[in-house]
């Protein structure tokens, strides 16, 4: 289970451009529980995410895992517990690597790293097994530097390298929104299968609405580094993408209307 | 130009191979620029020429040098890692201290090895060949052993993880690298192996100098450069024997230029040759690229 309590994020403190991108956000995910985020621009997704995986440390609150505090936990020792896969495909993964490479490196989240050779035959075996589900053909070209390949192709070997070792969580960042249409359903397709293969815990950040409601089982709306929106189960199913649209509106209208107030 | 000569610009090649090594661990691994050599391979030099002058065994002597060259890499990586100081400055730092240091261990400007006995000397009875044969002999078996070590060292979990903190830091500490601690490894192994270099580039010159270190980056870079130009990249293999070629190949080149004499070169412009070299290998692929996509675009109008 993860929990995040009352989390209040907010970067260039006292100056001029100081944003508060969390303020007071909580959110528990229950176990292999599929999550999805949206929100506008600034609404504070990409915080949350990188509060959860210990890129940014909260200002104020708490993040627990599996009833460990891991407030306080570096990117590196979290590494254990959470993996993750960026928006950008060039981001999660080495270029200048091969494909078996990239692997190992993901192969050792969550270990002690020796000095034993990274690359054995073994592994070799496990990564082609692994990395022939996606049916790119990769199998073949596992020595091939990952620079070479295009961007959905490093974004599906990304979430492969993402579900190499157990985690506690699965964090997705806005991961295909870089991606054309038909390579986008492709990526989103492949994170159902992993997700459900592994009964994975996943909290998936995105753009898109129509994403949000058609996968997972719970989604989440945060506005202003809140939580403005939280449905799963029937209410959820019965919702729209114009349904969303509405509480979007809403939740905007409800901000002017603020400032009206402020400026009277 | 003379069979010695030749010989002699193996020698000094593979001598600086070991340097190249280091540079390639600090500017294409780890993607730190470390000017660090230039005061930690005259600490090498300094501190293998005195121990031997004081009785030390020669082995040991460059053990030691090994070490104390480590420790200099490890103050620049810590001034960056640790104090956030630029990494660039941080070396430049560390090569300014060193060259008091180097005073101080030496205890003059320079320190004389001859007639000392040298990790060269009992090899000298073993390998049945005219005496200028035997130093790039040894330093060839030497530099295979470092390189087989250090591709040992980069194909494990860890050297995984350091080749992984130079391309993307980010990514690395997602997969629980701890890319500090990679940083301070690299760079305190990038130096031990220039230091090493010195204490025994000292003990084949006869002595060692503290201007001795003047522009070594510029030279292990060169040879780092001249390698990717003339040898593959595309496994880490290739790409560490491409710097002991490279190396090879730019001391080579530089003992042409200097004995060719209608070029009119000589001894006093080998730094210069050196940086303009440097400057022509790591702009001339870019402006290939220019010139044959113009050409390219040319062609299709």
């Amino acid at each position: 289970m993860i929990e995040a309590k009352d989390i209040h994020v907010t970067f260039n403190p006292g100056t001029a451009i100081e944003n508060k991108a969390l303020r007071g956000m909580s959110l528990t995910i229950p176990q292999s529980q599929f999550v999805t985020v949206i929100g506008s621009n600034g609404a504070g997704k990409s915080t949350i995410l990188n509060v959860l995986a210990g890129e940014i440390h909260a200002d104020a609150g708490q993040v627990k895992i599996d009833e460990e505090d891991v407030t306080d936990w570096s990117t590196h020792q979290r590494a254990e517990l959470v993996a993750r896969v960026f928006q950008d495909p060039m981001a999660g993964t080495c270029e200048s690597l091969s494909i078996e490479e990239n692997m190992a490196l993901a192969c050792g989240r969550g270990t002690r790293r020796g000095l034993s050779s990274a690359i054995t035959s073994e592994r070799k075996d496990f990564f082609r097994e692994k990395i022939a589900v996606l049916g790119l053909g990769l199998e073949n070209r596992l020595g091939d530097k990952m620079g070479l390949l295009s961007g959905g192709q490093r974004q599906a070997v990304s979430l492969v390298m993402a579900t190499l070792n157990p985690m506690k969580i699965l964090l997705l960042d806005e991961h295909t929104a870089a991606l054309d249409p038909k390579t986008a359903a492709f990526v989103m397709e492949l994170t159902e299968m992993l997700v459900q293969q592994g009964q994975l815990t996943t909290m998936m950040v995105t753009h898109s609405m129509r994403q949000a409601l058609d996968h997972g089982q719970r989604t989440v709306m945060l506005h202003e580094g809140r939580v403005v929106l939280d449905v799963e189960g029937d209410q959820r199913k019965n919702m729209k993408v114009e349904d969303l649209l509405h509480m979007f509106e809403k939740v905007r209208g409800q901000e002017i209307d603020d400032d009206a107030l402020l400026l009277g | 130009m003379s069979l010695i000569a030749f010989i002699g610009a193996i020698e000094t090649g593979l001598l600086f191979g070991i340097v190249a090594l280091g540079v390639f661990i600090s500017f294409r691994v780890l993607d730190f620029p470390d000017l660090t050599v230039d005061g930690s391979l005259p600490l090498g030099a300094a501190t293998a020429a005195t121990l031997i002058v004081n009785g030390t065994n020669p082995f040991l002597a460059c053990g030691a040098a090994f070490i104390a060259g480590g420790c200099a890499g490890l103050v620049t990586a810590w001034l960056n890692v640790r104090l956030g100081i630029l990494h660039l400055l941080a070396s430049i730092l560390t090569m300014i201290a060193l060259y008091s240091v180097n005073l101080r261990v030496m205890g003059k400007p320079n320190q004389a090895l001859l007639g000392e006995e040298t990790v060269f000397t009992p090899f000298e009875n073993l390998i049945d060949l005219p005496y200028y044969w035997v130093t790039p002999i040894v330093l060839l078996a030497i530099v295979v052993v470092i390189l087989v070590l250090l591709n040992l060292f980069l194909s494990s979990e860890i050297g995984l993880g350091m080749r992984a903190t130079g391309v993307n830091a980010r990514m690395a500490s997602a997969q629980g690298i701890r890319t500090g601690k990679m940083k301070l490894t690299g760079i305190a192994l990038s130096n031990a192996m220039v230091a090493l270099a010195g204490a025994l580039f000292a003990q084949i010159q006869g002595g060692a100098d503290i201007t001795m270190g003047v522009g070594v980056i510029v030279v292990g870079l060169a040879a780092v450069i001249l390698g990717e130009a003339t040898f593959s990249t595309r496994t880490i293999v290739l790409a560490t024997i491409g710097c002991v070629v490279g190396s090879i190949l730019y001391r080579v080149v530089v003992a042409v230029a200097l004995n060719v004499d209608f070029i009119g070169l000589q001894a006093q412009d080998l730094k210069l040759v050196t940086a303009v070299l440097v400057i022509l290998a790591m702009t001339l692929p870019n402006a290939r690229k220019k010139w044959a996509k113009r050409k390219a675009v040319k062609g299709a109008l």
